[in-house]
């Protein structure tokens, strides 16, 4: 697996001040891969895949995606984020733009592209998401659902190696969340590099190649999901495991 | 590209229809047709039973509005005679002594000095069509459908034209020299002009002032407090007085021009405080969004930032603006004519002396139409950039 690995932490540390964020994460992950990292909140686990993208600065240990070290030199940041897409909690869509010019803005001022090549290459991720129809309307006029399918929609305009997806289903309506499971499966289906934050225990059963827990900033354990579900290794796995599956 | 098909799959529903009560928030202006019946019977038809309810409906309400009908009584119809009734329209100052109204007759005597100042009589159609080009060249920049390449063409030329109208010396104008210009030309250039450079200077000191590099954040909070800590008045006294005491010898820099700067320097401070709300109230994972699609610093203010924080502060914006407008005034304490210090001089006249307050009742009338006419393009503006954001 470390033979191609694209991201790789080893022994990441972070402070927020005097509060130990991560404490030497260290995880390998293979092009391809999807891992789906949970565990309670305030493990850090937001914290750690905001640092793959440097949206946090970790100050210890190393992080290096496709072969590039994550440090304070800008153009690495720059070179590393054309690479990775984001999908985040609350979306944060654009508001003041249409949901097309939401996906065409980075393609044309980051990458350089022509308005009408992005536009028909954004209309076909629309057509994927489901929400072709909704192209020239403006994020606040849509669903939660309905915005984070734009969201993943506007990260994938970017054609990146890496999806990062922090908690996308968290800020959902029930109803919703389905629509939103249902892309990032279809996306998993398709090879793309995943590593996603949530709660979704059917999701990361279904999709995950690796599960990976977190508590008090640390890495508590990692493996498939048939061993993290049927035979977990640590007293805390199990008991975070009976809190949210209790329900 | 779509590798998956998506028939084999869960049924999707495909872009809910949204709920009824997002229809209204953006769908185009509601009709005036479609409007709900208007609550609480107030209906065209039935006036007095809208002021018994309104009105009269308990004892303290009909109390009050017997007290402000006797308060109208009192103050309306003594204006009202004052200002129109009783008023003398033209003729000499004889005639306005006799009338017991207000006396307009000074305003057309006068309206040549009060609108253009010492510019030399017989050339006073050159500022006239100054102005009148300014004006309507800002009035155009208003309309969304001239917001073109174009606009920018037509405002060179325009700037061109009013400068060699205002100086001549080229196309057998004779040379005016600008410490004779004053009045509206004055007004209407001074607070422009500083408006419009000092906005795109209050973007910058907003962002410096947030910026992470310690020495810019530092001169741009110096400046904003320092600026704002003292009165225009003695702003515009240390550019006029004290700035060319700075200066090498034989080096002048033109009054006009320095007033200019005391007055853009001025309003770009408090314009910066104005931006920098709406700075902050842009939620910080918009900037992450920004960062994570792998924009630049500039590309994200110009692009995600600044137009949504501007569409906040259009109030305290143009709030601001009006200020501006109206403090062109304080520039006669260095010695130059606006609106108001020409409307002043035009009261020295012995013959018509008595008729001062005619005069600034004018001239207050000049700047409230272009301070009104701000605060309602503001308000158009401001639902135009609302339309479709709900926030």
């Amino acid at each position: 697996m470390t033979a191609n690995a694209i991201i790789e932490l080893r022994k990441v540390g972070k402070w927020y001040n005097s509060y130990h964020a991560l404490r030497d994460v260290s995880i390998t992950i293979g092009k391809g891969e999807k891992v789906v990292v949970c565990g309670p909140s305030g493990s850090g686990k937001s914290t750690m895949i905001r640092c793959i993208n440097r949206l946090e600065a970790h100050q210890t240990g190393h992080i290096i995606v496709d072969g590039i070290e994550l440090t304070d030199d800008v153009k690495a940041v720059e070179k590393i984020r054309r690479k990775v897409g984001m999908v985040f909690q609350n979306f944060n869509l654009f508001p003041h733009l249409t949901v097309l010019q939401n996906l065409t803005l980075a393609p044309i001022w980051v990458r350089g592209m022509a308005k009408s090549e992005i536009e028909e290459i954004a209309m076909m991720y629309l057509k994927r998401v489901r929400i072709p129809d909704q192209a020239h309307k403006f994020p606040g006029q849509l669903s939660g659902g309905q915005q984070q399918r734009v969201a993943i929609a506007r990260a994938l305009c970017m054609r990146p190696e890496i999806m990062l997806f922090d908690e996308p289903t968290s800020a959902l309506d029930p109803e919703m969340v389905k629509e939103v499971l249902d892309v990032m499966t279809e996306l998993a289906g398709e090879g793309m590099t995943m590593v996603c934050v949530t709660h979704e225990m059917g999701f990361a059963r279904q999709v995950a190649d690796s599960i990976v827990f977190m508590a008090e900033g640390s890495i508590i354990e990692s493996g498939s999901p048939a061993e993290f579900f049927e035979n977990p290794k640590s007293e805390r796995t199990r008991q975070f495991l009976g809190q949210i599956l209790e329900h | 590209m779509s590798k998956h098909s998506s028939a084999d799959q869960a049924p999707i529903p495909t872009a809910p229809v949204p709920p009824a009560h997002w229809a209204a928030s953006y769908e185009e202006e509601p009709t005036q047709a479609s409007a709900p019946p208007q609550p609480n019977g107030m209906t065209a038809l039935k006036p007095f039973g809208w002021a018994k309810d309104n009105l009269f409906n308990t004892p303290l309400n009909t109390a009050l509005t017997v007290a402000c009908l006797f308060l109208l009584w009192l103050v309306v119809p003594p204006m009202a005679n004052w200002l129109l009734l009783n008023a003398s329209w033209s003729g000499s100052s004889e005639a306005c002594r006799e009338a017991a109204g207000a006396c307009w007759s000074v305003i057309v005597v006068k309206h040549r000095l009060i609108f253009f100042g010492t510019y030399p009589y017989d050339e006073q159609w050159r500022p006239f069509l100054a102005c009148a080009l300014f004006v309507a060249m800002l009035g155009a920049s208003g309309v969304r459908a001239f917001w073109r390449p174009w606009l920018a063409v037509a405002w060179t030329l325009t700037l061109v034209g009013m400068g060699v109208l205002m100086w001549g010396g080229v196309a057998g104008l004779t040379y005016v020299p600008n410490d004779r210009w004053g009045g509206l030309p004055i007004t209407l250039m001074l607070s422009v002009f500083s408006i419009a450079l000092a906005f795109p200077l209050s973007i910058l000191l907003a962002l410096g002032r947030q910026s992470s590099l310690p020495a810019i954040r530092t001169f741009c909070v110096g400046f904003i407090e320092a600026m704002r800590g003292v009165p225009l008045v003695s702003v515009l006294f240390m550019a006029s007085v004290m700035f060319p005491l700075f200066l090498p010898e034989g080096v002048t820099v033109d009054k006009l021009l320095r007033a200019l700067a005391g007055m853009t320097l001025f309003t770009a401070a408090y314009l910066a405080e104005a931006v920098r709300g709406g700075l902050q109230a842009i939620p910080k994972g918009q900037y992450e969004a920004a960062d994570a699609l792998g924009l630049s610093y500039w590309q994200k203010t110009m692009l995600i930032v600044l137009p949504q924080a501007l569409r906040i502060v259009i109030p305290p914006i143009v709030n601001q603006f009006i200020s501006a407008f109206k403090d062109t005034s304080l520039v006669t304490i260095v010695g130059l004519y606006d609106l108001l210090t020409a409307a002043t001089v035009a009261t020295t006249d012995p013959e018509w002396r008595p008729y001062f307050a005619e005069v600034y009742v004018f001239a207050g009338l000049m700047f409230w139409i272009f301070c009104f006419s701000m605060s309602r393009y503001s308000q158009w503006l401001e639902r135009l950039a609302n339309r479709y954001t709900r926030r």
